[in-house]
């Protein structure tokens, strides 16, 4: 799965809220093709180096690129190559299931032939066929999640970013969620994606854990577990995590 | 340009699913036409008079009688005294006490002379200045025919005076009807085109759906190109109903040029709404653009010419309305409507409004960030 390509490089990469660090020199490398886990508390400022790697906010200091773009220089040509799914739900509520999918697809410049192809397929593949025509405002949570992941890889973007994709949804629903990670992942997207499920962060190739803007640890769980004499992942993070100031 | 095509198939399909919107903007444009120019218009009526009369003559009844038979005056009271009346005008039930003290008639024949006198309740400045110059224009009728009774008309005039005949040029009858109409349209197009277009995107912005259009490759210019046409076509169809109104209950048709007129509408409402834009790109809730809306509004609206005239206000006044989109949209609709302007007529405010819509225009393009 990992080719050693890098696809995301960042060298202390930083980000200032006038007095307020939220992210603190944070420098790590992601390859082409894993699956990252970007763990971290409440507050930890995993949302702000998601959003500065995406192009949505400038950082204060410190260097990335992102599929070979740098983040300053080029944020036009790096929202090319990404998809986004971001923390609070943001397909409109007040169009169909279909109607979203033809309006990101279009906007990412798919042409009408494959608009059709790509949005029956992912409607098949979703399970969804019945609900094409329903306004997404009344899906439940985990299926509007699954629409939104779905909507956020439908361009063949080389990296999606994923923040929180699974909170507040049910166990079945979330595994349902990690096949279709595990599926796009097996497509050649490098998957960046946030959790606070400690079970999730298993499934992941390696994982960073984030603790008051600083990135802590970094490796394969099972190289963080050996590390600092864990037998869980959640005993990791609750070791790391502990030492947190910040008030989440 | 296909971005575009799919930014207009989604703005439409929101705007026709947001049915209670769409009502109030086919509806109110219609129900505001047909009941504003009635009520609004500038002239007093039912001006309430109370009467002190202390002379009791053939002559006081007539003066009275006069004022009442004017049309303007509502008679509220006979009072014995100047003292008993005053209380009514505190009380706000009188507007205007006229006091004709005693002897008025003997006084006006042996004297040649004689004072009247009116008590004005100045609260309400309009009905108080209006009504004391009807009272004073009707006693001065009076007193012209009490002097042809008195005073035979000879050949030779012994007191030179000036007669004064005016006509009114556009609008013959000075029907206000005429002059409200297109005035309120005006107002309706900016109030509608203005607060759709400053919500839309601040409504993105509170949902967060916009995260997820910053975060594609979109244009800035497309994405406000996509905001800006469907409320362009709306505004369209308002100032058609509109037209339609003013023609069907007013019997008020273009004396001029229409496609002029749809011209500088077309370039109007780029400019509002590109204003609405600039404003959404500022502020980060509905509310906030609300309030900072609703301040520019009653500014474009009250110094924009249609209550007073821009004519009359103080120089630094002018300036500002100089600044301001509608004071040139009502002027121009006054002059197409009423006076028959074509092309010619309009081209210095139609280069005005350009200027305007494409400042207006850049700046938010200009301040819409996809970053933050």
């Amino acid at each position: 799965m990992n080719s050693g390509e890098t696809v995301i490089k960042t060298a202390n990469l930083t980000k200032q809220f006038g007095d307020f660090v939220a992210v603190n020199q944070i420098s790590f490398e992601v390859y082409k093709g894993e699956i990252f886990g970007f763990l971290g508390a409440n507050g930890a400022g995993k949302t702000t180096a998601m959003r500065m790697l995406c192009g949505l906010s400038i950082p204060s200091s410190g260097n990335a690129t992102v599929a070979g773009f740098d983040i300053y220089r080029q944020p036009e040509q790096i929202k090319r190559q990404i998809g986004y799914m971001s923390q609070k739900f943001s397909l409109y509520e007040d169009l169909t299931v279909k109607e979203n999918i033809h309006f990101f697809g279009g906007i990412y410049g798919l042409d009408n032939q494959e608009l059709k192809t790509k949005s029956d397929a992912l409607i098949a593949q979703l399970g969804l066929q019945s609900e094409a025509k329903t306004l997404v405002r009344e899906l439940p949570l985990g299926w509007k999640q699954k629409l939104a992941f779905s909507v956020s890889v439908l361009h063949k973007p080389k990296i999606v970013f994923l923040d929180e994709p699974t909170g507040g949804v049910d166990p079945v629903t979330r595994r349902q969620f990690w096949t279709l990670i595990y599926e796009a992942a097996s497509n050649g997207i490098t998957v960046f994606v946030t959790t606070h499920y400690m079970d999730e962060a298993e499934y992941c190739n390696r994982v960073s854990i984030m603790v008051d803007g600083s990135i802590e640890a970094l490796g394969t769980p099972q190289e963080l577990k050996t590390q600092l004499n864990e037998t869980t992942m959640d005993g990791v993070f609750y070791q790391l995590a502990r030492g947190a100031k910040r008030e989440a | 340009m296909k971005t575009i095509k799919f930014l207009l198939q989604k703005e439409f399909k929101q705007i026709f699913r947001n049915k209670a919107i769409l009502v109030l903007i086919m509806v109110m444009p219609i129900v505001q036409l047909i009941i504003l120019p009635l009520a609004a218009d500038y002239e007093v009526k039912n001006i309430n008079l109370s009467v002190v009369d202390q002379d009791h003559s053939p002559y006081s009844r007539q003066l009275i009688s006069t004022i009442t038979a004017s049309g303007y005056f509502r008679l509220q009271g006979y009072h014995p005294s100047i003292q008993e009346a005053y209380p009514l005008i505190e009380q706000d039930k009188s507007d205007l006490i006229l006091e004709i003290p005693q002897g008025f008639e003997r006084n006006l024949i042996r004297e040649g002379k004689q004072q009247l006198y009116i008590a004005v309740n100045a609260i309400n400045g309009t009905k108080a200045g209006l009504g004391g110059a009807y009272l004073t224009r009707i006693i001065r009728d009076y007193n012209q025919d009490v002097r042809m009774e008195w005073i035979p008309p000879t050949r030779f005039q012994a007191s030179p005076a000036i007669e004064i005949v005016s006509s009114n040029r556009f609008n013959p009858l000075l029907n206000y009807q005429f002059f409200m109409v297109p005035g309120i349209l005006a107002i309706l197009l900016t109030m509608v085109g203005g607060f759709l277009s400053a919500l839309n995107i601040v409504k993105e912005k509170e949902i967060g759906t916009i995260e997820q259009i910053n975060v594609t490759p979109i244009k800035k210019h497309h994405f406000i190109l996509g905001k800006l046409i469907p409320f362009w076509v709306l505004g369209n169809v308002v100032f058609t109903l509109g037209l339609l109104v003013s023609w069907l209950v007013y019997g008020i048709f273009l004396q001029g040029n229409l496609l002029a007129m749809y011209c500088f509408i077309w370039v109007f409402l780029f400019a509002i709404l590109g204003f609405g834009l600039l404003i959404s790109t500022y502020t980060d809730t509905q509310q906030q653009a609300m309030f900072i809306m609703f301040f520019f509004m009653m500014v474009f609206i009250l110094m924009g010419g249609l209550f007073t005239t821009i004519e009359s206000m103080p120089g630094w006044a002018k300036m500002i309305s100089r600044l301001n989109p509608v004071s040139y949209l009502i002027t121009v609709m006054r002059m197409i409507i009423l006076k028959g302007s074509g092309w010619i007529d309009i081209l210095p405010h139609m280069g005005i409004m350009l200027l305007f819509s494409g400042i207006l225009n850049g700046w938010a393009i200009w301040n819409y960030r996809k970053t933050s």
